[in-house]
């Protein structure tokens, strides 16, 4: 039996529109706490989209987004972001772009008082992330993967709800990819949180997540118009496998890679809206 | 391969020892050509007034800057310098930050944005010495209509340079800031103030050019003291021993002045440049 988790966040009925273009077209999904769900889909789709919405960065042309049952207002610390870059503050040492957020929550004579606990709280997050020695350096002065080993210790010092990644590997290469994807799974694991992860790596998004959605504008709804917003297409739960990269031979694993390409990537294939495979227990759609 | 040339064509990459040789041969040819000048002009007519002897404008200087002067009991180059410092001073530090403070909220702010953008773009464009006037017309000829003179001309152009800066902050380092909890006013002066402070600086140092014009052209047209005052007095009686060493001591006070911005800077600010540089 699945143990009852609560569930984080909540979207129905969510539209997004720039101007005439309609980006998401009724986007519906449910996110149970302690879950690392990814989002993938085409390049373009409005992934990103979804995650700003969700952020509070951007406003939803309609419909309701909920986190832990209270609707989402402008950005605050509930959610945690970590973006592909401009995560970190240029002009701060390492040490002091982690304990950031501790710091700017406290009044002057508070941030005197507990400083040194702050300071060892944020050095432990720099063991976390195996940054340990680094942190006097200035980011300019690290490398790509450091960099972003430094925005989620920065992120998670704060303990955010909901942990939101857009495309945070995006920009790294691929050993120190692999290398930050293992580490960010170790630390899912040891600090038991919820991340909404997006990304257009469909590999990425089926080796990390427990949960994968599938946003695409490639389906079909009758209407007859090749221009519409982007839906949740597909809604795969996926075994917690070993945390190893060897599992990308799996067979099975590339079967439900190719289900989920022709489904998701595939301009040609068009399933119809009543087709999706939404089989998933927390999916709905209205 | 062929061998780089040193100093000719687009390959040419001169070693240290020339770059010195070169940096040095436009002051050379320049003071050789004076010297010359002055020499000829002096076989001419030993009074010569345009182009004065090294020993001639030695002499001023020892009059001007090492004597106390009769009737004003002071040293008058001192006096000069302290007096269009001070002035430079205080009006470009006025100026520093009025122009930090609207660029900022400018740039952070669209609702400010909006209202003020087109009127300092609008002042900007006001050629400030035309201002100048109506400045000793209605604060008189005192050390305030100087001043206000060199911040009218300087603040216009520095807010907009810290409001262009302040929106090339990336959006989303905004929003991030949010997330980990900062108010709006932590976000515009704790997170990012603290980015923009090296580019004032570097503003500041640009507009300086500026503000020396500003400060000896009101100097020159009302003032009974300042650097700007004595070369514009002494133009009277051409006398060219005083204005030359004048002239070269105001370029070496806005060299300095430029040297320490810069020195602040960079040592102040080390992330900045990195991040200039890439
Ligand atoms: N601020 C905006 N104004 C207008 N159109 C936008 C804006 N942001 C995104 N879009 C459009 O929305 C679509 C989805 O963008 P995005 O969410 O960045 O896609 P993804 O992250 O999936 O690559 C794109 O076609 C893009 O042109």
């Amino acid at each position: 039996m699945e143990k009852e988790t609560s569930l984080t966040l909540h979207i129905e009925d969510v539209y997004k529109s720039y101007g005439e273009k309609l980006v998401l077209n009724d986007v519906d999904l449910k996110v149970r706490a302690g879950e690392f769900c990814t989002v993938v889909g085409p390049s373009g789709c409005g992934k990103s989209t979804l995650l700003r919405l969700v952020l509070g960065q951007e406003a939803a042309s309609s419909g309701t987004i909920l986190l832990d049952g209270a609707p989402i207002g402008f950005p605050n610390r509930d959610r945690g972001i970590v973006y592909q870059r401009y995560s970190l503050y240029p002009h701060l040492s390492v040490l002091d772009n982690v304990l950031i957020g501790k710091r700017l929550e406290r009044s002057y004579f508070a941030w005197r008082r507990e400083r040194v606990a702050i300071r060892d709280e944020a050095l432990e997050f720099l063991k976390k992330v195996r940054l340990s020695g680094h942190e006097n350096k200035y980011p300019h002065e690290l490398s790509g993967g450091m960099q972003q080993r430094v925005a989620i210790a920065q992120a998670l010092i704060m303990r955010p709800k909901i942990l939101l990644m857009d495309e945070p590997f995006g920009a790294l290469d691929p050993l120190t990819r692999e290398d930050v994807q293992l580490f960010l799974l170790e630390l899912w694991q040891e600090m038991q949180m919820t991340i909404f992860f997006v990304t257009h790596d469909l590999e990425e998004a089926m080796f990390m997540g427990t949960r994968l959605f599938v946003l695409s504008q490639f389906y079909s709804d009758g209407s007859g118009a090749d221009v519409r917003g982007a839906k949740i297409v597909a809604d795969h739960a996926l075994p917690r496998r070993i945390t190893s990269t060897f599992a990308k031979d799996d067979p099975e694993f590339l079967a439900l890679r190719e289900q989920i390409r022709q489904e998701g990537f595939e301009p040609e294939y068009l399933q119809h809206v009543k087709d999706f495979n939404l089989k998933h227990p927390d999916s709905f759609s209205t | 391969m062929n061998r780089k040339p040193k100093l000719w064509g687009l390959h040419a990459r001169p070693g240290t020892w020339l770059s010195r040789v070169l940096l040095a041969v436009p002051f050379v040819v320049l003071i050789s050509a004076y010297l010359l000048g002055s020499h000829y002009r002096r076989l001419e007519n030993e009074h010569d007034k345009l182009l004065p002897s090294v020993s001639k404008m030695v002499a001023s200087v020892e009059r001007i800057a090492f004597t106390r002067d009769k009737r004003k009991d002071e040293y008058l180059m001192l006096t000069d310098t302290v007096s269009s410092l001070r002035r430079i001073g205080i009006g470009m530090t006025c100026s520093a930050v009025v122009g930090l403070l609207l660029g900022l909220n400018m740039g952070m702010f669209r609702g400010f944005e909006k209202l003020s953008l087109a009127f300092i773009t609008f002042l900007s464009i006001v050629p400030p010495l035309a201002l100048l006037p109506i400045l000793f017309i209605a604060f008189g000829v005192g050390e305030f209509a100087k001043i206000f003179l060199i911040f009218l001309g300087t603040f216009p152009m520095i807010t907009r340079d810290v409001y262009l800066a302040t929106s090339r902050i990336p959006r989303e380092q905004i929003t991030k800031s949010l997330t980990l909890g900062a108010s709006s006013l932590q976000v515009v002066y704790k997170i990012v103030f603290p980015q923009i402070l090296p580019r004032l600086l570097d503003t500041v140092r640009l507009s300086m050019g500026a503000a020396w014009l500003f400060l000896i052209a009101s100097e020159a047209i009302a003032s009974t003291d300042g650097l700007g005052y004595r070369i514009f007095l002494v133009r009277r009686y051409l006398a060219m021993d005083i204005i030359i060493p004048y002239a070269l001591w105001i370029t070496s006070l806005g060299y300095l002045c430029d040297l320490l911005l810069r020195k602040t800077v960079s040592f102040f600010f080390p992330w900045y440049i990195a991040q200039k540089e890439a």
